[in-house]
């Protein structure tokens, strides 16, 4: 009798496969807007020290990004845009992905303390414990304002920024933090538009699963409109001048004209032109919130050779 | 003549691993050595210890006051 059975070796993950579990991309963003955070602060900071703020609150944001798919890996398995990530693909264990997330939270908020200031380390902390706990295992798969609410871990490290080199919350930082949480629904449900079948596939109760896209469309004018305020109001700050507020009155009146469109489009229209509009206005939102934190650190060049505000 | 085993996938991978998790602390021991180095110079001490009256402070209450001058005794014995 032959008893020759397939066997499969166990995978063995590298080390960019472990990079990958710390969402870099997500990093990328996070980098940036706590890098203008901390810049724009009136308190500069040691660049030794500085550079040390940013690799911390990036590293307790990789940090929140392994914990999110140790606790998501199910789901991440069933979507298209994710299955491919070191979990589901069975790269990295499951276990693996909870103790490196555990482990380098408890490094970047102590290393972030320790450089810098406590408060800063506790925001940090806040932070991975929004993203981790309140939004990836309370709201995710239990409310369509999942990421209404959800949007704010990803708001906190422009603030944390200018915690850590100022030692306190100011109308700035909570502008800064608005600005991307207000920002965050546009942007996601303008992506749910077109990737609606991978939420539906996995059980995400994304808006445009429960309660369909008419609403979602509606929802992103209006947040939007909301948002406009925040944007704006930002230029008329201490860390705003005239180059800000003319960037950021250009950029909000493109993705209100933007939101306008996605709004007055129904299925069939969408349909057609394989959501052209839905995905040009995403895009653009990735921009939208990269040039506004370009024209804040514009403004902060300015101020330093005795130009720019008010 | 020596000859060399060709190398499996799996062990190209765990190498690197294991030369990036070296690299990786050898850069935080550098940042941590770095971040000494400037918080020493800068006489950024602060921590719980220092704390004005605390025990084994360098911060003293208040500045200290010149010891008064020897009283001469008014009362010989």
């Amino acid at each position: 009798m032959t008893d020759i059975r397939s066997f499969e070796a166990p995978k063995e993950a590298g080390f960019g496969d472990f990079v990958q579990l710390l969402k870099p991309r997500v990093m990328s963003l996070v980098v940036f807007t706590a890098f203008v955070g901390l810049l724009v602060a009136p308190v500069h900071l040691h660049p030794v020290v500085g550079f040390t703020a940013i690799l911390f609150i990036a590293l307790g944001a990789g940090a929140s990004g392994a914990l999110n798919m140790w606790w998501d890996a199910d789901i991440d398995a069933v979507m298209r845009r994710t299955k491919g990530r070191p979990v589901p693909s069975g790269l990295v264990q499951p276990g693996e992905a909870l103790a490196i997330g555990l482990a380098l939270s408890g490094i970047s908020v102590v290393m972030l303390a320790l450089a810098t200031n406590l408060l800063a380390g506790l925001l940090l902390a806040f932070t991975i414990f929004f993203y981790a706990v309140v939004y990836s295992m309370w709201l995710k798969r239990s409310t369509p304002q999942n990421i209404v609410i959800g949007g704010a871990a990803g708001a906190f490290p422009p603030m944390i920024g200018w915690v850590a080199a100022t030692g306190s919350i100011s109308v700035e930082a909570g502008l800064m933090f608005m600005l991307i949480f207000m920002w965050t629904p546009p942007h996601f449900w303008a992506l749910a538009l077109f990737m609606n079948e991978d939420y539906s596939k996995a059980g995400v109760p994304m808006l445009t699963v429960t309660h369909g896209k008419k609403v979602t469309r509606n929802h992103v004018l209006g947040y939007t409109l909301a948002l406009i305020p925040f944007a704006i109001g930002l230029g008329f700050t201490s860390i705003g001048g005239p180059v800000y507020l003319a960037i950021s009155v250009l950029l909000n009146a493109e993705f209100l004209r933007g939101a306008y469109r996605i709004w007055t489009r129904d299925e069939v229209m969408a349909e057609a032109d394989s959501y052209k509009v839905e995905k040009a206005v995403f895009r653009f939102s990735l921009l939208y919130l990269f040039l506004h934190f370009t024209a804040l650190l514009i403004e902060a060049v300015l101020h330093g050779q005795g130009m720019g505000g008010w | 003549m020596a000859f060399r085993a060709p190398e499996h996938e799996i062990h190209r991978r765990r190498f690197s691993r294991n030369l990036g998790v070296g690299l990786a602390l050898t850069c935080f021991v550098a940042l941590v050595f770095a971040l000494t180095v400037v918080k020493v110079t800068e006489g950024d001490l602060g921590h719980a210890n220092d704390a004005p009256g605390m025990l084994g402070s360098t911060v003293p209450i208040a500045p200290e006051e010149p010891a008064p001058a020897p009283a001469t005794s008014a009362v010989n014995p």
